[in-house]
Parts: structure tokens; sequence; C-alpha cells
């Protein structure tokens, strides 16, 4: 047996001191930098938007403060879903369910009681969160597609309650439902936007927080590996509950804004296509980014004049008016995932850094709101199924 | 009594055609382990192009047949078109695909077909059949329901278990690498599976048209009872949907006979709830072993 | 014969191979050895299509193999027993044989095909219609082996056969291999961590580490190179 080769030896390495980092991107203008702690940075962008949203709806006329508002509303249901869908990589179809049942408590309480507007809201996103907590539970051993269908059921039945105690629920016609009377001589319309506005702010403020805390590094971990998550010792049924339940309140928050804006609650607002035109606008928008939240409700909102608009122009016929809206979202769905899976925003954030790294020449500063931080992950980034090339491995077989 | 005579024998009848669904499910899970929730929507297309034919007086068999080719040809095109490109991505993006291609051929269908309620006329009698002195809630159309369903179930199984072709979709499904090594061309094979579950699809589609009032959503319930059926019988399994079926057929027949017809929905919904709790992989499917 | 030269395969960011180049001559065995992760599954997996390659060539009685499918390569005469032997537990032992001959032989030639395979293990001829989940270890290579064999290859590679069997069903398993390669022509490139085995059999050895070849001899000097063994075999 000969000498075993001795180990060739290593240069010693000289501590090369501090590494000088370079400026780049946004810290070239530092006066650019937003705060670096997340609570004072979403409150310095949460009160930007307000003024300008305050700007926006005092210039407009009431009418396109309705639509504003719905935007608003629309973005509260779809930062929930992306939180719920992008974040934490739960599938849900429910979101529509949910919002019903918001609109529905509030209809209840109207009509039903006295207590006021305040309570009325509160509760609706109190019983819809509870509802949240009750379907999410079961719902964290179920995978992927169980989950779709699951609350693929939940979102066909669910609204089916208050076609059986109709008298309760107000049967077809549904509940009527009072605006807030606003103080002074504002617009009721204009009122009502602001307050759906400031309820959108808010929650987006409150999502933020949530996604930049340890909480939304939970999220993140369970959705792109449940096991791994699990053995780091986050606890991996909490963490899927409380994104249902946060998701589920958001919904039941823009489903009572829903009835005060519209007036009146029934199930005809409720179906199962609302659902999968959320989970369509949070996919357009870009999951798990709350910005893209805002993109997704544009076009919720603006969609059915557009697609009427093109079916008159073209003349296509009253029948593909009506069903315009269901062809464009089925496309959206399958093109965009299989073409972009990150939206809007995943593109926009794709531009701002190749925008960024011409300017700057560089790396954006960590100071600076990137894509990432914004929370934008591509749609089902779940825990993938390994590529061909190097398949999950019993430790025995090692080669 | 004869009400729970009538409740079972409609519910046998109902969750045959569950049964039909959940096996077109089942190809698609075996062959590339997605939920096709479109299966609903693609069955109710093809049950429109048979409507239309039908309105031209065509013969109602060869309408019959037709639509079942449509259909083979539907799910064989959606799988090479859409879900091919998506292998091995990211899990969830072919639901979201199958679930975008279920709200576009809805669209498509009111567009094109128009969006008022329309009739398919049933191939046979549809009253029920009268022993003696009392009528059962069974006619001769649900004895072509159980006939059709139980030809398919025996196609399926002399196709899997003593064809060539069988064989290697059993062994894609299975092990898809290894049956690559072995020359089996499992591309082709997917789209065999996905074509075939959609002539399952179109065979349902056909035979509930005549028991509904017919419009663009008309599938969309039998898709969601089928998943039920398919959960409760385990998702790669085609005898445990026809288990999952019967099941699912006969207890939400009780509930809507007992409890009123719009709880049924949240019936499904509790039975899926049970059966996961306790076996979240299904009754029939094999536990697969969880690999870190 | 089997050419690779300059193989070159990543995984993402991971190099796997660099620039590996050999030959394995027609009716010969080649032992490719080395430690873990030295990417002697990931060169089979190459040759076979199943892993695509960066740069290099891999070619086949002079056809060019890279950028060919899985299904297309096997139909050239090239059959790959993969690591963990990819017995389908699912299917019994009869169809796991057929399914290898679905391609190529019609129902008359399969029958004797199969025939022949059962008559080099009789054991599996015993158990025919039972769940190949039945199977121990070495039965279950046996009829990895014999399900690899029933296309009637011209290159067979082989993925650690020994892993996980005795040193006598080992030995028997070697054994076979040796004679089917003398007998029929068969050309074996076979990956092995059970070097002696390897080398008692191998005409012709490959040694690689951390993805690059480090020498390409016959067998017989590979064994006799002591510090080699030492340095990249662990003994």
């Amino acid at each position: 047996m000969s000498a075993i080769p001795s180990v060739p030896p290593v240069p010693p390495v000289s501590d090369p001191g501090p590494i000088p980092i370079p400026p780049t991107g946004l810290s070239r203008f530092p006066w650019l930098r937003l705060p670096r702690q997340p609570m004072l940075r979403h409150l310095l962008l949460g009160a930007v938007a307000a003024f300008g949203f305050y700007i926006l709806t005092s210039a407009i006329s009431s009418f396109n403060d309705f639509r504003v508002g719905e935007i608003a509303v629309y973005a509260i249901a779809l930062a929930g879903l992306s939180l719920l869908t992008g974040t934490n990589g739960q599938i849900s179809l429910g979101q529509g369910a949910f919002m019903a049942v918001g609109a529905y408590t509030l209809g209840v309480l109207m009509t039903h009681t006295h207590l006021p507007l305040v309570v009325d809201v509160l509760a609706a996103i109190g019983l819809s969160g509870a509802l949240g907590l009750v379907v999410g539970m079961p719902a964290t051993r179920l995978k992927g597609p169980y989950l779709a269908g699951m609350t693929l059921i939940l979102a066909l039945g669910l609204p089916r309650i208050a076609d059986k105690y109709s008298t309760f629920f107000g049967g077809d016609q549904g509940l009527t439902v009072n605006s807030p009377t606003p103080p002074g001589t504002i617009d009721p319309q204009r009122w009502l936007s602001w307050i759906e506005i400031v309820g959108a702010i808010v929650v987006l403020i409150l999502l933020a927080n949530l996604t930049r805390s340890r909480f939304g590094r939970s999220f993140r971990a369970v959705r792109d590996d449940e096991i791994a998550a699990g053995l780091s010792g986050i606890h991996v049924a909490r963490t899927k509950v409380l994104a249902f339940t946060v998701a589920a309140s958001c919904a039941g928050l823009a489903g009572a804004f829903l009835g005060l804006s519209v007036g009146v609650v029934n199930t005809g607002e409720f179906s199962l296509t609302l659902s999968i035109y959320l989970l369509a606008g949070m996919v357009l928008g870009g999951a798990g980014s709350l910005v893209g939240a805002w993109w997704g409700a544009i076009v919720l909102v603006f969609m059915p004049g557009w697609s009427t608009s093109i079916a008159n122009s073209f003349n296509l016929g009253s029948a593909v008016g009506a069903n315009l809206a269901l062809v464009v979202y089925g496309l959206v769905l399958i093109v965009v995932i299989m073409a972009a899976p990150m939206g809007i925003q995943g593109g926009i954030g794709w531009l701002g850094r190749r925008a960024l790294s011409l300017v700057g020449g560089g790396v954006p500063a960590p100071g600076a709101p990137t894509p990432r931080q914004e929370g934008n992950e591509p749609v089902g980034s779940i825990p993938s199924i390994p590529p061909p090339a190097a398949p999950a491995r019993n430790i025995r077989e090692q080669s | 009594m004869s009400l729970f005579i009538n409740l079972t024998l409609n519910g046998i009848t109902n969750g045959m055609i569950f049964a039909a669904v959940a096996l077109g499910l089942v190809f698609i899970w075996r062959a590339t382990h997605i939920v096709n929730f479109s299966q609903g929507s693609m069955a109710m297309f093809t049950t429109y192009i048979a409507v239309t034919l039908l309105d031209r007086h065509i013969n109602y068999w060869l309408v019959f047949a037709a639509a079942l080719v449509a259909g083979l040809v539907m799910g064989g095109v959606i799988e090479l078109v859409l879900i091919r490109p998506l292998r091995g991505e990211h899990a969830l993006n072919p639901v979201i695909v199958t679930l975008g291609l279920f709200i576009l051929l809805e669209g498509l269908a009111g567009s094109i077909f128009g969006v008022g309620n329309r009739s398919f006329p049933p191939a046979f009698s549809q009253a029920g059949l009268t022993f003696g002195h009392s009528t059962i809630a069974f006619s001769h159309f649900d004895v072509f329901i159980l006939a059709a369903v139980v030809i398919l179930m025996l196609g399926t199984l002399v196709l899997f278990r003593a064809t060539n072709m069988g064989l290697r979709m059993r062994a894609a499904a299975f092990a898809p690498e290894v049956a690559r090594l072995l020359g089996v061309r499992v591309g082709r094979i997917l789209t065999l599976g996905w074509a075939l579950a959609a002539v399952a699809g179109s065979l349902a589609g056909l035979l509930v048209a005549p028991t509904v009032s017919f419009s663009p959503n008309f599938m969309d319930l039998i898709l969601v009872y089928a998943f039920t059926a398919a959960v409760v019988g385990g998702l790669d399994s085609p005898v445990g949907a026809l288990v999952g079926g019967l099941v699912t057929g006969l207890s939400l027949s009780y509930v809507g006979g007992y409890l009123g017809s719009s709880l049924e929905p949240l019936g499904a919904l509790a039975i899926l709830m049970v059966v996961l709790s306790a076996r979240p992989e299904g009754i029939f499917s094999r536990p697969a072993p969880r690999r870190v | 014969m089997l050419d690779v030269e300059d193989l070159s395969v990543s995984y993402g960011a991971v190099q796997a191979l660099h620039g590996v180049t050999f030959q394995a001559r027609e009716g010969t065995v080649t032992a490719v050895l080395g430690a873990n992760g030295a990417g002697k599954t990931t060169l089979l997996r190459t040759v076979s299509g199943l892993v695509k390659r960066q740069s290099g060539n891999v070619s086949y009685g002079g056809v060019e193999l890279t950028g060919l499918s899985v299904e297309n390569i096997v139909r050239l005469g090239i059959s790959h027993v993969p690591e963990g032997r990819g017995v389908i537990e699912e299917l019994t032992i009869d169809e796991n044989l057929r399914l290898g001959t679905l391609w190529q032989f019609g129902r008359q030639e399969r029958r004797s095909v199969l025939d022949e395979i059962y008559e080099l293990f009789p054991q599996l001829a015993q158990r025919k219609r039972r769940m190949a989940s039945t199977l121990s270890g070495g039965e279950r290579q046996m009829l990895a082996i014999g399900r690899a064999l029933s296309s009637k290859p011209k290159l067979l590679l082989l993925d650690e056969p020994s892993l996980g069997l005795a040193p006598l069903v080992t030995a028997q398993i070697m054994a076979l291999i040796q004679e089917l390669a003398r007998e029929t022509r068969l050309t074996v490139v076979l990956v092995e961590q059970n070097v002696r085995s390897a080398l008692s059999i191998a005409e012709e050895a490959v040694v690689i580490n951390l993805g690059r070849v480090v020498i390409a001899d016959t067998a017989a000097s590979v064994a006799a190179d002591t510090e080699l063994r030492h340095l990249y075999l662990g003994f």
C-alpha cells in the first residue's frame, strides 16, 4: 500500500477589508429613497396614495367616483386573494363566496337591526374571517388541485343557502342596503367612494406590513416547500389558516362595500364566475403583488364596458357582448400563465429593473422598492415537480 | 317508502353520470397529474355541437357519434396546445390553465350558440317505467344511461388490462421516465389520455342534456359532483370513479330529496371534507410515499 | 461503437460533466467508475437522451444521438437500465417484460423473445403473473436487465446493477453480463460503485472525478494503478 498523497497546501488569504458598495440604482438619488422601516414606508405611501385619490375624485364627476370606488373594492378582494394564492400558494376559488358572506352579513344586519354602519361592516369582516378560519382549517391538509376543487364547491354551494332560506335572505330580489349618509354637502357617491378608497389603502398597508413581517416570510416558505418549512420550525398549518382567514376577511370587507355600492345584495352577484374573474384579475395584475391588485381591479371594473363596446363596434351581436368577458378572462388566465406568469406588475418590475440598470449601472440598492420586496411572485411558485435531470432520490441510492 | 326507492333509483342514475365524468378526470390525472377543471365545459361544448346538428334533423345516432369524435379531437388538441408546453413547470399552473379553459369554453359556447335555454331531445322515452299500478322514477332513458356508462367502464377495463395500448398507458402513468426508456412514446400517450377523457365527458354531456335546462352552465354542477366522486374513489383509480360516482350520486339524491335541492352542493362539500380528512388521497388510491 | 466526445452537461448552474471523452467498442464491457456525485449517472442519462447536453457529441454506430428523443434513441438499439432499476411495481413481471418489446416485435416474435428471457431467468418465469412489487432486490435486477434485453439491444447501459444486492447475487449478475457481452456481441457500459466486481468483468475502464475523465484505459491497467485506486476509487 503506497503512502496517501499529501494535499497541496492552500495559500493563506489575507483579509481584504470592508467591500465598498458602489452607488447604484436609486441610491444615486438619496432624496428619492423611502424610509427603511416598513411601517413608515407603507404609511408614507398610503398617505401619498390617499392624497392622490382625493385629488382624482374631486376632479372627476361623481359617476366616475363610483368607478374609482369600485376599483378600490376589487383591489381589496384581489389583495387578499393575492396573499393567499400568490404569496402562500393556496389556490382558492372561494373568494367570491366570502365576498357574499360579507355582503349578506351587512345586508341582514341592515335589514333586521339598527346598528351603526361601522358595526355592520366590522361584523361583515368578522363573520367572513371566522368562516375563513373554519374553512381554512381542513384546507391545510389539501394539496393544490384538491383545494381548488373544494373551494369550487364552496363557491357554488354557499350562495345556495341564501336561496334555501329565502325569507331571511331576501330571496331573488335580495336585501336592500342603504348607502351611508355623508356629512355636510358632500355628494353621497363621492363620500362612499372615499370610504372605499380609505378602506382599500388601510387594508393594503396592513397587508404590506404583514407580507414584510415574519408571517410573510412564513407564507412564502410554506408556499415554496411545505416540508422544508415545517422542518425549519414554521407551524405550517397555522400559517396556512392565517393566510386563509386574512384573505376571507378582505373578501368580506370587499363584499360589504360592494353591497353598499350597488344598493342591494343578492346571490346573482356572487356566482362562481365572480371567483374565477377574481382569480383572473389576480393573475393578470401579478400574483403575490399588492400593486398588482390595483391593476387587476382596474381591468375587472372596466372589462364589462370594454366588451360591450367591442361587441358593438364589430357588430357581433348581443350574445357575444354578454360572453366576451368570459372569453377574455379565460384567455387571460391561459395566456398569462403560459407566457408571462408574473402578470402586469411583473412586467413593470422587469421594465423598472432594466431602466434602473441603465440609469444606475447596476443592481438597485436595497433601499429601493424592487418588485421582489413588493412581494411579486410568479403564480404557482409552489413546490414544482423537479426536472427529470435531478429526480428526488432515496438517500440509499446516491450515485 | 316509494320516495326512498325513487331517490335511490335517481341516485344510481345520477351516480353513473358522475362516474363517467369522473372517469375522464381519472384518465387525465393518471396521465398528466392535473385535475382538469374544464372537463365539464368540454362536455358542454360537444353537447352544443350535437344539439346544433340535431336542429338540422341529422340522425340522432350519427350526431351521438359525431359528438364523441368531437370530444376525442378536442381533448387531443387541448393537450397538445395548452398542457404539453407546461410540462414539469410549477405544479399549479396547469390547474389555472384548465380554469381559464373552463370559462373560455363557456364564453365561446354562449357567443357561438346563443345564451337562451335550449332543449335536447332524449334518445328514449323519459316516462317512468310502470310495474302494475306504480310508476317508478326510472325510465327507458335511464336504462340507456346505465347501459352506456357500463359499456364505457367495460371498454376502459378492456383497454387497460387486455391491450398493448392500455399497457403503455398504465406504464406511462406509473413511471413515465422508465416507460420512455423502454421505447414508449409517452407524449402521444398523454394526448390519447386527454382525448379519451374528453370522449367520456362528451358521453356524459349527451346523457345529461335531456334532463336539464340546457345552457352553457349546465355541466358546472356535474363537474363539481364528478370531482367529488373522483376524490372519493381516488383520483388514480377507474374503479374508484365508478364507486365514488355511485356513492356521491346516492348521497346527494338523499340530501336533495330529504333536505332540499339547494343544499346538494354543500352535501358534496361535506362528503369531500369527510373523505379527505380520513384519507387525503382518496379511498382507492395508492398512498404515495413522501420523498424529502 | 459508442463514441462520446468532449461532452459537457450542466444542471442549471451546476456543471456535472466537463469535456468527457471515451469510446466503448462493440462487444466489450466498459466500466465507468468514480466516487459519489462524480457524474456517472449523468453520463448514462445523457447518452440515453434523458438529459440534454450543453456541448460535445455522443454518437453510436456513426449516428449522432444528441438531439434525438429518448424514444428514438431506444429505437437505435440502445437500452438503459436506470439507477434504482426502474421496475414498475404496479405491473406484473410479464407486463414489465412485454413493455420493452412493444415497439419492435409483433405478437409471434414477442412470444419467442419473452421465452428466451424466461429461459435466462427461470426465477422470473415461475412468477410471471405476480406483481413486480413482490420481488426481492436481486430478482428486480434480473427483471430490469431482462426487460432491457427484451428489445434485443446492441448497446446496454447499466447504472449500478449491484446496488443493494448481496455479494453472491452481484457475482451472478456480473457473470451474466460478461457472458451476454461475449456471446451476443452486446456492448455494455457499466456504471458501478463496486469497483472490484466491475473491473473483474470489464475490458475497458473509465474513471470520472468531479465530472472529468481522469483516465480511460484498459481495465487491467486501471486495476493495477494503486495510486489511482486510492485517490479516486477508495481502496
